[in-house]
């Protein structure tokens, strides 16, 4: 009895282990067969080898040298919108957060139903107005333009993520503060803002990467190649012709993906922890 | 004394009453008549500052926004319209200050009759700055959740109710409410009742059928992961976590190109061992078949990673006394983790829903929503959102497509209302 129930054992973790692999190879075989097409010579994809015969870095050396590629441009143009965006909406974010965690106001909460609400419309339902508007202000076409649109779009999700972080620090801490002749900025300048450096370092990141991952904000948004995104430059790349020019998208997308997914990786504990104890803990 | 001969008359000229009629007739009258000179002063100045700044702006924006212009190539309906939602939200904005000023007047008179001594003017801007702080903390973010937020989708949602398509556009012709006839097309009229119908199904369909798989596919892999007898489990983690970690553009592309019938590895190199041409691209069942596989592909990692996280916050000794009991695998899991998982992940999980409700990306990147279906006009995979983009983008059928978002909007609302009742946030309001 006690000897069928180790095999049995056994056999359902060798099951388990299975069953791993197969995922892996689900996971890992789309990214390996990129990786491997960016390293096939020419750009016809009909005469492309899982393991080409012949691997080469042209397609990585063309992205960078070719006086025709724009993608040293289009991740400048990324960098510049990320940083930006990054750095505004933890301030923005933050300052909200600090109302609606700590103050009693008119509307406070009405204002909490708003975020819930609107966090769900994406920026697409009201692309047609943004756009007129944009225009109006001069703004198309220009990178501004669009960090504006996502800073704006940001505030309903993250306003509402970081006031849960901040109703989880004891409001002691300010009241003793407070007795103490503190103000209200100091108070959310070397109290809250220190404390609440996971989630606002979750907020930055996920604001940081945006611009990097989306390419629909920016094909409304921007039409000259030399403003484009990484995102938006890379998918016109394929847009066109598809076949003929996977190999050099791959190779792009590549350089993308890999500093992201570690960046991703590295932090992955926090992210998680801040957004269960954002949107659960509240 | 004065005060008190006033104080015991009622009526119209009891002070309280004074000062709020003061104040509606003009702000910072009632002010004035608080003997609170500065208040008074600034109430006086915004009042006028504001009436001289927006005056001829909101008057020709409501204008616009009940006409819509009268010329046609002169007036531009559409910016008419814009400027009739601004001149809306300035003059709600306007409404506010004065309603404030009212209030502000009258207070001060029941103070004074009570005898109350006058604040000095220190302790009246300190007691300003501590009430107005936090309005100054929301203030820029409301002026830009206003604009770029709500004001569009304002604009959507009055969009739904002109005849703005491609033939009727300013500033060549003026636009004219229809009232409910872009819904009634949308039901009734052949082609799009077809296209809505379709849209809609396949919409609901994909939303529960992609999620549901991810939130499974999630669940069963964390729990596998925290088995006891699981060695390497960061390493494991790590990689279950990989597709999440790559950009979604990216591999939603290189899905594309491997679900691509003439060089994607999936025909080429993998069904053509066993002989088999899957058309993936353009046949609707079998492009939707693809879609799904690739959002669960795309979505368990998030799922996976937020499970695992919770799964290690369950009680021990809830276990243990499970074993106590005799409880089998399946029960523990039934009445003990599943419920535990799903108490702390509710909201994230609506949120899933509701992501991929309105999951533009994987729709568009894809296949661009299609094939092409004959009788309609959205492609075979489009769901709403991705309908709604090619309808102002490529047919400029405004009109409908901003009847589509309205649709759409509803149906976010009820996921919206099941996150309201779930969010722990709201349980715990009492607290601050």
């Amino acid at each position: 009895m006690a000897m069928n129930r180790k095999t049995k054992s056994k056999i359902e973790v060798t099951f388990i282990y299975l069953f791993f692999i197969v995922m892996f190879i689900i996971i890992g075989y789309p990214l390996f067969w990129a990786i491997m097409m960016s390293l096939n010579p020419g750009t016809n994809m009909l005469v492309t080898d899982l393991f080409p015969e012949n691997p080469t870095l042209e397609h990585y050396k063309w992205l960078f040298t070719n006086p025709r590629s724009d993608y040293l441009i289009w991740y400048k143009n990324s960098l510049f919108v990320a940083v930006l965006n990054a750095f505004g909406s933890v301030v923005i974010t933050s300052l909200i957060a600090y109302a609606f965690s700590r103050y009693k106001f008119i509307g406070r909460k009405y204002g909490l139903y708003m975020f819930l609400l609107l966090q769900m419309f994406p920026a697409l339902m009201g692309m047609v107005a943004l756009y007129i508007l944009l225009n109006t202000i001069g703004l198309t076409d220009s990178l501004w333009g669009l960090l504006i649109i996502y800073l704006g779009g940001q505030i309903p999700f993250n306003a509402w993520l970081v006031k849960g972080y901040f109703d989880t620090i004891p409001k002691e801490l300010d009241e003793a503060a407070k007795i103490d002749g503190a103000g209200h900025l100091r108070i959310f300048w070397t109290i809250m803002l220190p404390l609440a450096k996971p989630i606002l370092a979750v907020v930055a990141l996920f604001n940081f990467m945006a611009p990097f991952m989306d390419f629909l904000l920016p094909r409304i948004v921007l039409t000259s190649p030399e403003n484009f995104t990484l995102a938006l430059g890379l998918f016109n790349f394929i847009n066109d012709q598809f076949s003929t020019n996977f190999t050099r998208f791959a190779a792009g997308a590549i350089l993308i993906a890999v500093p992201i997914a570690l960046v991703f990786l590295l932090l992955q504990r926090y992210l998680i922890s801040g957004l269960t104890s954002g949107a659960t803990k509240g | 004394m004065d005060n008190d001969k006033v104080n015991r008359k009622g009526g119209m000229s009891r002070p309280r009453n004074l000062a709020t009629l003061l104040s509606i007739i003009f702000p910072g009258l009632g002010q004035l008549y608080n003997r609170r000179i500065l208040k008074a002063f600034l109430f006086f100045v915004i009042a006028i500052s504001f009436l001289v700044a927006t005056w001829d702006y909101i008057d020709i924006g409501i204008w616009g926004l009940f006409t819509l212009g009268t010329i046609p190539r002169e007036h531009h309906s559409i910016q008419l319209l814009l400027q009739g939602l601004i001149a809306l939200i300035v003059l709600v904005f306007g409404v506010s200050i004065y309603i404030f000023n009212i209030m502000d007047a009258r207070k001060e008179a029941i103070s004074r009759e009570n005898g109350v001594p006058k604040q000095t003017l220190l302790k009246g801007v300190t007691s300003f700055y501590d009430r107005g702080f936090p309005y100054f903390m929301i203030l820029p973010g409301l002026v830009m959740l206003i604009f770029i937020v709500v004001l569009p989708l304002l604009f959507m949602l009055t969009l739904a109710f002109t005849d703005y398509n491609q033939y009727n556009a300013p500033p060549r012709n003026l636009l004219n409410w229809v009232g409910f006839d872009n819904f009634t097309a949308l039901m009734k009229v052949g082609i799009w009742k077809n296209t809505f119908l379709n849209v809609f199904t396949w919409t609901i369909v994909w939303t529960i059928v992609a999620t549901t798989l991810q939130i499974t596919l999630g669940l069963f892999l964390a729990i596998l992961v925290n088995d006891k007898r699981v060695k390497f489990k960061r390493t494991i983690r790590t990689i279950l976590i990989l597709p999440w970690a790559v950009p979604a553009f990216v591999s939603i592309l290189i899905f594309s190109a491997l679900f691509n019938p003439t060089f994607g590895a999936i025909n080429r190199d993998l069904l053509s061992q066993i002989n088999v041409m899957i058309p993936w691209l353009s046949d609707p069942f079998w492009a939707k078949t693809a879609l799904i596989m690739i959002q669960t592909w795309l979505g368990f990692p998030f799922v996976f990673a937020l499970f695992t996280g919770v799964l290690q916050s369950v009680p021990a000794d809830m276990y243990e006394a499970a074993d106590v009991d005799g409880g089998s695998r399946w029960q523990k899991f039934r009445h003990i983790t599943f419920p535990h998982l799903l108490y702390a992940t509710a909201p994230l999980l609506i949120m899933q829903y509701a992501g991929n409700f309105n999951n533009f990306n994987i729709i568009y990147l894809f296949n661009e929503g299609d094939p092409a279906v004959r009788g309609q006009n959205a492609g075979g995979t489009d769901i709403l959102i991705s309908w709604v983009y090619k309808l102002t983008f490529e047919t400029n059928n405004y009109n409908m497509a901003a009847a589509v978002t309205i649709i759409m909007g509803l149906l976010i609302s009820v996921f919206a209302f099941f996150q309201f009742r779930k969010t722990a946030a709201f349980k715990e309001e009492g607290r601050y």
